[in-house]
């Protein structure tokens, strides 16, 4: 049973490989994108994917704009930015459109497990407030 | 290369000094010149007219005075010989009688009478001399006086052995001629020339054709007889008989010479005076003229090159600042540059570097499996995964600390109470001050003005600069100060240590980006040229001052009125 199932996207694709060994070791469920576009086709194809971690600066459809698309058409799913430099605007700007958190590359190992954790954990809640909620309203309808 | 330089700048600036002394001096020296020469010529010119005139006038008088004396003389005498006979003067008591009246009336000129006949024989005579009898049949004046009905003989020795000079008169007596003669006291005559005495060396004498003495001069004046000849022939002269000449009378000494025809062009009396003398007035004003001229000339110059350095080193001066400014604004224009270039690198070492750090990360996590327990060399890997990884971590430092002095890291902008600002600074810097043996003092100018600023900006300069300080006298402590004042339309922050201060050489250089002091892999070189970004944005200055081994300022300067040019967010 894996901690998380995560989609990790990054134009890097080195990168993106090393992190995928890495983080499969740690008992993540790792898919993988190199754009914005393919992490919106494998946000499609995987629905039980629930922490996106999405790298700002790509070319093509950036980090913002990605992380735009997926919260429009997928609220509950957590996202937590990677950004490349110490900019707090891009942080901020994240947090406005959706993110969960951002964290600064390269990053420590802990500290992004136990992040994608939290994400995922929220997330977990929300989608079971969400069940809750349905659950109540399906037996109260029967009521 | 830098020395040579200011060899040529000095060379510069001394050459435009000369010049414009050069300038200044002959322009101011030009017109007194000219003004002086013309006035001086001028001068010159009419006092020499003066003198001459005053001279002639002098001598026309002088000869008007002789030629009268002689013809009164003459006349006396002439009188005489026509209002008595032959016989009654013959009559020496008579002639006694007649001597003595003259005398009376005319003040001794006269000093003996005398009647000749015909022949030149001494018939009566009236005076001091026993000259009775004597014969005067071989003298020039007889001679002539038997030829012409009267005349005046030039001045001679005669008989008596004495200088005197004779007027005879001839006259008619029953078909013989006879001659009435008067001597004319020397004494007499001669003061009337010598009394023309003007200055020093002006006196006047009389001398006949062939050039001998009439009076007797005051001083030693042969005159050259070419001079002579000169005065004689000259057809310069006046209509009264006046001829004004200037010659060298002896060695180099010049001498004004005015000469005047007596005695119907027989006698000559000159006037002499050395030039020095007559234009001694003259002389003195033009030592006094030339005194005042090189005293002003002096001065002239004295001031001109007093101003002219002065003016020069003043332009030098400004020269300087505008090349000061000029390097500020290179300054700034490199640092923008350099920020946006490292940006750039910044953004594209970031992944790879991220990239070695992971797969460092996957190294160390396969070492973990089972298959590497056993190894010998795990230590050693472990080892130096753990330094890649360390190093990773720095150059991500490095890179974040270049990516914010480029980017400024927009927080908010907030008003700020500076004061409170510094206080919660030094709070943080305590700690690492009382490790350094540090003492932070703050002075606060009360009621400063708010300032809209990032908090976390001037936080971060302000910490960069205290840093700084700390660590520069890590070694031995001391003291910083920090104080905030209001000047003008300006918050001015200084921050000020007394530690090593920073030589010369890197002054100039403190802020551009990596430049570092401190050993390798200590500092980036970031810091100071953060603060500078920041500062500037603000639409403030941030300048240092340091002097070695007495310590180092820095001065923030932040305006109170929001920088229109700042982005306001």
């Amino acid at each position: 049973m894996s901690i998380a199932n995560v989609l990790l996207v990054d134009d890097e694709v080195p990168f993106v490989e090393a992190m995928t060994k890495r983080l499969t070791r740690r008992e993540l469920t790792i898919f993988t994108a190199f754009s914005g576009e393919e992490a919106l086709e494998r946000l499609k194809e995987n629905a039980t994917v629930e922490v996106v971690i999405l790298d700002v600066k790509m070319p093509g459809m950036d980090g913002i704009e990605t992380l735009r698309r997926i919260k429009a058409v997928y609220p509950l799913t957590e996202v937590i930015m990677l950004t490349g430099h110490a900019t707090v605007e891009t942080g901020i700007e994240g947090m406005k459109v959706g993110a969960f958190d951002y964290l600064m590359k390269p990053c420590d190992m802990d500290q992004l497990i136990s992040k994608v954790g939290e994400a995922a954990a929220k997330k977990r809640r929300h989608e079971d407030k969400i069940i809750e909620a349905r659950v109540k309203e399906i037996t109260g309808r029967r009521e | 290369m830098e020395s040579k330089e200011k060899i040529l700048d000095r060379s510069y600036y001394k050459s435009l000094t000369r010049n414009m002394a050069l300038i200044v001096i002959i322009v101011s020296f030009t017109p007194m010149l000219l003004v002086g020469g013309i006035i001086y010529e001028q001068f010159h010119v009419s006092y020499r007219e003066k003198v001459y005139a005053h001279l002639e006038e002098l001598v026309r008088k002088n000869k008007q005075n002789i030629d009268g004396f002689l013809k009164e003389k003459l006349g006396d005498i002439r009188f005489l010989a026509r209002s008595f006979s032959f016989e009654q003067l013959s009559d020496e008591p008579f002639l006694q009688d007649n001597l003595t009246r003259l005398r009376q009336e005319f003040n001794n000129a006269f000093e003996d009478l005398g009647l000749i006949n015909d022949e030149g024989v001494q018939v009566a005579y009236a005076g001091p001399f026993k000259l009775l009898k004597a014969r005067y049949s071989e003298a020039d004046w007889f001679k002539k006086a038997m030829m012409s009905q009267y005349v005046i003989s030039d001045v001679f020795l005669g008989l008596r052995g004495l200088p005197h000079f004779i007027v005879a008169v001839r006259q008619n007596h029953n078909g013989k001629y006879w001659i009435l003669r008067a001597t004319i006291n020397f004494q007499a005559f001669n003061s009337l020339v010598e009394n023309l005495r003007i200055g020093k060396t002006g006196f006047a004498f009389i001398v006949n054709k062939e050039g001998k003495f009439q009076t007797e001069p005051a001083f030693d004046a042969l005159p050259d007889t070419s001079f002579l000849d000169d005065f004689l022939k000259t057809d310069k002269r006046t209509k009264d008989g006046l001829y004004i000449s200037e010659k060298t009378c002896s060695s180099d000494i010049k001498c004004i010479y005015v000469t005047a025809l007596l005695k119907d062009g027989e006698w000559l009396m000159i006037y002499k005076q050395n030039s020095k003398d007559a234009f001694s007035e003259l002389r003195n004003t033009q030592i006094i003229a030339f005194i005042i001229f090189f005293m002003g000339g002096l001065c002239i110059i004295t001031m001109t090159l007093i101003l002219s350095k002065g003016m020069v080193d003043r332009i030098a001066k400004a020269d300087r600042e505008k090349e000061m400014m000029n390097q500020q604004v290179i300054e700034t224009g490199k640092l923008a540059s350099v920020g946006e270039l490292a940006a750039g690198i910044a953004h594209e070492i970031n992944n790879p570097v991220a990239i070695m750090v992971e797969e460092a990360g996957w190294i160390k996590d396969l070492l973990e499996e089972e298959d590497f327990k056993e190894g010998k060399n795990l230590g050693e890997f472990q080892r130096a995964l753990a330094q890649i990884n360390t190093q990773g971590k720095r150059c991500k430092e490095i890179t974040h600390k270049l990516l914010s002095f480029a980017r400024k890291t927009d927080s908010r902008v907030q008003n700020v109470q500076i004061n409170d600002l510094i206080e919660d600074v030094i709070g943080l810097s305590a700690q690492s001050a009382k490790y350094s043996k540090v003492a932070i003092t703050a002075t606060f100018a009360q009621d400063l003005p708010l300032i809209k600023v990032s908090h976390t900006e001037i936080q971060q300069v302000l910490l960069n600069l205290i840093n700084n300080a700390l660590y520069a006298m890590e070694k031995k402590g001391g003291t910083i100060e920090i104080a905030s004042q209001l000047e003008g339309d300006n918050i001015v922050i200084t921050v000020a240590d007394n530690g090593p201060g920073i030589p010369k050489a890197n002054l100039p250089r403190i802020f551009d980006p990596f430049f570092t002091t401190k050993p390798v892999g200590k500092g980036t070189g970031l810091g100071l040229s953060i603060c500078y970004g920041i500062i500037k944005k603000m639409g403030g200055e941030i300048d240092v001052h340091s002097v070695v081994d007495v310590g180092t300022t820095f001065r923030i300067c932040i305006p109170v009125k929001e920088n229109p040019a700042s982005p306001s967010k």
